[in-house]
């Protein structure tokens, strides 16, 4: 059975990856499902299949590992915590026992970037991407929406190795139709035109480029528009080809921009295809403001506004990062 | 699987020094094990000479946790793993962890004896492009996970030992820590989750040497903290094989506790200059004093024949 595409739009993130993983589970006896005290994977997979649940507890380091041994034994886990706990706490268990053995191991991490919203720094994760990124053998993936999120479930289970997930913790509007192309490894060109090139990733920054990308048009100004849900590895094929066509890339997510999105379009794009590039993310700091993720991406420009009137104002010559 | 073709497939038994025929071979649980071989003693004798050539190697070796470890691996090598050297990944196998995967000379030493890799093979340890370094690779045959970073080793065998459970086979996991090592976090997590889990087929096995590199790892009464995190503690001479075979092929006493071997055991044993000094963690041995210790191992051995 495949989940409903009206009820996953209504859906977060977490929640459709979540319900496609109990569902496919159901046809693939190879997925186990590690628990980190959670909640609502126990109700959903750990009712479904309860001989291929586990919950390690408030332990995520030795979630990790116990992961990579089942991997050894011939399970393909999905493991479930919060993107800080997977990046940094377990992070060296993430290194040496999943990435460095190859094992497949799939963390889908909740929490990333602002979306910890007021639960503050202990609670964002500004830095996961980066983390992961730096990890040999690891595929990293924000999926943009909800659909998106429950279809990366067979893809992932498909992979020989390990993966990194980041879910959303709130329902946001698709960004494509259900049915859009959607493939680990390839950018979705949401939209195209010759001025200026916007590569994000994640619900919010996608959201964020399209918004800019009609208000561009209004104003006579054709954007391409990349989901690069996968970050890694990049689709540095259609990111050369839109640089070259547009000839400026500007970059949105909800991270840091040091190590995450912006600076993997960035290397790519000083070896392949050197345009000028600007980064819209968080900046290097800790967000200690106290408020909810779209006033936490609002306060640091990661909003439709901002990215429509850096890439008008870098249009008309006026560069104002 | 009868006695007959445990002794065909045995590669123990292409050692010429496993001349003895395989009848020694009483217990149906030892099906896969190597008790026809040397006696232990001299086998880890053996183990133990291998350890001081690898330390007087050009980049040395932790040898004091080496020669501590090495009645431990021998007994489990020789008396109560199921596993075949000539199929590593022999599904049927219980899994080993080198917990504190710094005693790798040890491990590659009885990994070499049991057939696992040539003996020659260790002449290479930590030369350029062996198989062999400072901490095991997966690379090398029957070692099941990259370990040495320190805290990993039992949530690996708590992971294998689960898979197993839910699988319904029967593989044990056994793991090999350090009692410095203890201190680590990681290991109360995967202790409290392996206890909560139920998992009695994982045994863990602390050797006790009571140094670490800055001097004592003594930190009070170890049975009484495995205990209350719900594992069956028992205390025993890591050195006395016999009693190690026993404990360690023993079925789980307690259904549904994990078993924890509280190993006590000397740093450096066997080597009267390196035993009981925290500065035997790691050494280069000159050719003297590999010759020292080699004369020292033979001559313990040979009190301990005439005994």
């Amino acid at each position: 059975m495949t989940a409903h595409p009206q009820d996953l739009a209504a859906a977060t993130g977490r929640d459709a990856f979540r319900q496609a993983l109990t569902e496919h589970a159901g046809q693939d006896p190879r997925i186990w499902c590690c628990d980190s005290d959670m909640g609502g994977v126990a109700q959903g997979f750990g009712a479904a299949h309860p001989e291929r649940y586990v919950d390690l507890g408030i332990a995520e380091a030795t979630m990790m590992t116990t992961a990579a041994a089942l991997a050894a034994a011939g399970k393909v886990p999905f493991v479930h915590t919060m993107a800080s706990f997977a990046a940094l706490r377990a992070g060296e268990q993430v290194k040496v026992d999943i990435a460095y053995n190859n094992l497949p191991v799939h963390i889908a991490a909740t929490h990333g970037g602002l979306s910890g919203g007021h639960f503050g720094p202990t609670h964002q994760s500004l830095e996961d991407i980066a983390v992961m990124r730096a990890l040999p053998h690891m595929t990293v993936v924000v999926p943009s929406d909800s659909a998106t999120a429950a279809r990366l479930v067979p893809l992932l289970a498909g992979l020989p190795g390990p993966s990194y997930v980041r879910l959303a913790r709130r329902a946001t509007a698709p960004v494509g139709p259900a049915g859009r192309p959607f493939a680990l490894g390839r950018a979705d060109v949401l939209r195209e035109g010759g001025d200026v090139t916007l590569v994000a990733c994640g619900p919010q920054p996608v959201l964020a480029a399209l918004g800019a990308a009609d208000r561009l048009a209004a104003d006579g100004l054709a954007a391409t528009v990349l989901d690069m849900a996968t970050v890694k590895p990049l689709d540095v094929p259609a990111l050369v080809a839109a640089a070259e066509r547009t000839g400026r890339v500007l970059t949105v997510e909800d991270h840091s921009v040091i190590g995450g999105l912006g600076s993997a379009v960035a290397e790519a794009l000083a070896e392949h295809c050197p345009v000028p590039l600007r980064r819209i993310g968080v900046p290097d700091r800790f967000c200690d403001r106290v408020g909810g993720h779209d006033e936490l991406l609002a306060h640091y420009g990661i909003t439709d506004e901002r990215v429509y009137e850096t890439a008008l104002a870098w249009h008309k010559g006026v560069d104002v990062l | 699987m009868t006695t007959t073709d445990q002794t065909a497939t045995d590669p123990a038994t292409t050692d010429p020094a496993a001349a003895e025929p395989a009848a020694t071979v009483t217990d149906p649980a030892a099906t896969a094990t190597a008790r026809t071989g040397l006696p232990l003693a001299e086998r880890a004798l053996r183990v133990r000479q291998h350890i001081v050539a690898m330390a007087a190697s050009p980049e040395g070796a932790h040898i004091g946790g080496a020669l501590s470890a090495a009645d431990i691996l021998t007994a489990l090598y020789f008396d109560v793993l199921r596993v075949r050297p000539e199929e590593p990944e022999w599904p049927g196998r219980d899994y080993f962890l080198l917990s504190k995967g710094h005693a790798a000379a040890g491990l590659y030493a009885v990994l070499a004896e049991r057939g696992f890799l040539p003996v020659e093979e260790l002449d290479t340890y930590a030369r350029s492009g062996s198989r062999l370094g400072g901490h095991p690779l997966r690379t090398v045959p029957g070692v099941e996970f990259p370990t040495g970073s320190l805290g990993h080793g039992l949530a690996l065998g708590l992971g294998l030992a689960l898979a197993a459970r839910r699988d319904g086979r029967d593989n044990r996991a056994y793991v090999l820590l350090g009692d410095g090592e203890l201190q680590e976090g990681s290991v109360w997590e995967a202790a409290d989750s392996a206890a909560r889990l139920g998992l009695d087929n994982l045994t863990a096995v602390v050797d006790r040497n009571r140094l670490q590199i800055n001097g004592s790892s003594h930190r009070g009464n170890l049975a009484d903290r495995w205990r209350a995190f719900g594992w069956r503690a028992v205390e025993i001479d890591g050195h006395d094989l016999d009693a190690l075979s026993a404990a360690l092929r023993e079925p789980p006493a307690e259904p549904g506790v994990p078993t924890v071997l509280l190993a006590d055991t000397v740093k450096g044993r066997g080597v009267p200059f390196l035993e009981n000094r925290a500065k035997s963690h790691y050494a280069l041995l000159s050719p003297t004093l590999r010759h020292r210790a080699l004369k020292a191992l033979a001559a313990a051995s040979r009190t301990e024949q005439d005994r």
